[in-house]
């Protein structure tokens, strides 16, 4: 039944991409590509995936949104028609489709219990954590612990995302004060109903947030879901207050001062286990007890993780949506 | 007493799952935006109050049951702002009601 | 039970996105991403029953507090770029 579903919704996909590639008009291919990555989300959720579900919720529906729109209020919502080369790039994009679909003849079938996989990498984890780490959520254990190098790259990249974003907008965008510029920056202040009811909301998204954030090792969630989450409340405050609100409550420089200072936590995590004595990112030296100590420093490069995220997603949020057009 | 909760919620989710369904169909076949406004506030509100409590008296009196409340919850406080929203933006932007226009929707705008 | 509730919510899920890809004017697609939304709210908390799994109420939570600011977003942006044009075109006939 499972498949049935997959099958469903991929085909629901594969229309949808469809539609956003055939169409002109690029605020429908916002709105529709809102609506794919709530099919993805749905179709690795069906498939027991939680946390990667809960990060493309979060981040694909609700902050990629907004930022699409705020790149699109900058410019045309009509696409340019280019009509060179398109024999070239048919007969590349085919080629590489058939290059792709033969790969996939020498995997595995899918759920398959003899597969490398289900005999030597998932039943070691599976058996190990809870002698090592001792935390029910194995994925988290593999992402902050196995494999900790990697995500403190996935850091680094939000980071260098951030950063690029930053240089090609300018990392202090002044609002401008004139009289049009705060009627345009308003946000939906002169609309009382969104607003009520939104400011009853951000507590309990920024609540939630904190929740998935240190709940992260018993129940799906983790550093870039909280993070996610963290944001899109605060970016419903700039939409309901208006960005110059937004920016005397979280400036500039403290947003770009969170970016930082989640890789420096991450980072110097694991400089602190060097200094004590183990490897660098081997937290089982952070405490008397190796499983404490593990524990310890996951819940450490989870919080450098999320913070981060929400400093980098506000920073890119803020370069959009305060730039005068 | 199980037994009785357990065929009350069977009937709530199904009357709930019929209820998504007619509105979803609403939502395609009606002729103007203010009506497949409408349509679709079916789905958000009876089909999402259906759905969901037939789903907590499944689940019991557990965690799960405050979290699908605190769904619940969210979804009513919501999606009736969503829907004022829109229909004011697109009232603001000029679209009219059916009963205003003379022929019915389904060319330009 | 749950099969024929996740059914629905799923063929609902595909009119709904009919509807997005056909509707003529912006507010319509806005209207059935919003259902969509609403829509992957439940599909997602009747799945977390079927499968047993009550820790994935989260994801369902998470997405219902979330679709709210995509709508928002979208109005928000229809708002700010009628005013600039009224703006604009006050400033042409100065």
């Amino acid at each position: 039944m499972t498949v049935i579903f997959g099958v469903f919704l991929l085909t629901l996909l594969v229309i949808t991409a469809l539609a956003i590639v055939r169409t002109e008009n690029l605020f429908v291919a916002v709105m529709l590509m809102g609506i794919a990555s709530l099919l993805i989300a749905a179709n690795f959720f069906i498939l027991d995936a939680a946390d990667v579900a809960l990060t493309e919720a979060a981040v694909g529906a609700g902050i990629s949104t907004v930022l699409f729109l705020g790149a699109l209020a900058l410019t045309n919502a009509q696409e340019r028609s280019t009509t060179s080369r398109k024999l070239l790039s048919t007969i590349v994009v085919v080629a590489a489709t058939l290059v792709l679909i033969f790969a996939t003849f020498d995997k595995p079938e899918f759920g398959d219990p003899n597969s490398p996989v289900q005999t030597h990498v998932s039943p070691w984890y599976l058996e190990k954590t809870p002698e090592y780490i001792d935390i029910p959520n194995v994925v988290t254990a593999v992402l902050g612990s196995y494999r900790g190098y990697d995500t403190l790259g996935e850091v680094f990249v939000v980071f260098t995302a951030g950063i690029g974003v930053l240089f090609l907008l300018g990392a202090n965008p002044g609002v401008g004060a004139g009289q049009q510029a705060r009627e345009i920056n308003s946000g939906l202040r002169h609309h009382l109903i969104p607003r009520v009811v939104g400011r009853l909301l951000i507590p309990f998204i920024i609540l939630f947030g904190l929740y998935v954030q240190f709940h992260g090792e018993y129940g799906p969630g983790g550093g870039f879901q909280a993070g996610a989450i963290i944001a899109a409340g605060i970016i419903l405050y700039a939409l309901l207050e208006g960005e110059k609100r937004a920016l005397e409550v979280m400036p500039q420089k403290f947003l770009l001062g969170m970016m930082a200072a989640g890789g420096l936590i991450y980072g110097g995590v694991g400089v602190v286990c060097m200094v004590l004595g183990g490897n660098f990112l081997d937290y089982s030296v952070l405490s008397s007890n190796p499983v404490k100590g593990q524990q310890m420093g996951i819940i450490l490069i989870e919080a450098g993780v999320g913070i981060a995220v929400t400093g980098t997603l506000l920073s890119i949020f803020h370069a959009f949506a305060a730039r005068e057009r | 007493m199980a037994m009785f909760l357990d065929v009350l919620s069977w009937i709530l989710l199904t009357l709930g799952g019929i209820s998504v369904l007619i509105g979803g169909l609403g939502a395609l076949r009606m002729p103007d935006l203010y009506t497949r406004m409408h349509a679709a506030s079916v789905t958000d509100s009876l089909g999402a109050i259906l759905v969901l409590t037939g789903a907590m008296l499944q689940a019991g009196l557990t965690l799960a049951t405050i979290k699908l409340a605190a769904i619940l919850l969210f979804l009513l406080l919501t999606s009736p702002t969503s829907s004022y929203a829109l229909a004011s933006a697109a009232l603001i932007a000029g679209t009219k009601p059916l009963s205003e226009r003379e022929q019915p929707e389904g060319g330009k705008q | 039970m749950y099969y024929a509730v996740t059914l629905a919510t799923l063929i609902t899920m595909g009119l709904a996105l009919v509807r997005a890809i056909m509707g003529p004017s912006v507010y319509d697609r806005v209207l059935a991403v919003n259902m969509f939304g609403t829509k992957t709210v439940l599909l997602l908390s009747v799945i977390a029953l079927l499968y047993g799994r009550p820790d994935f109420f989260d994801l369902a939570l998470a997405y219902a507090l979330i679709n709210f600011i995509g709508v928002l977003a979208v109005l928000e942006f229809f708002r700010s770029r009628a005013r600039r044009r009224e703006l604009e075109q006050q400033q042409a006939k100065q």
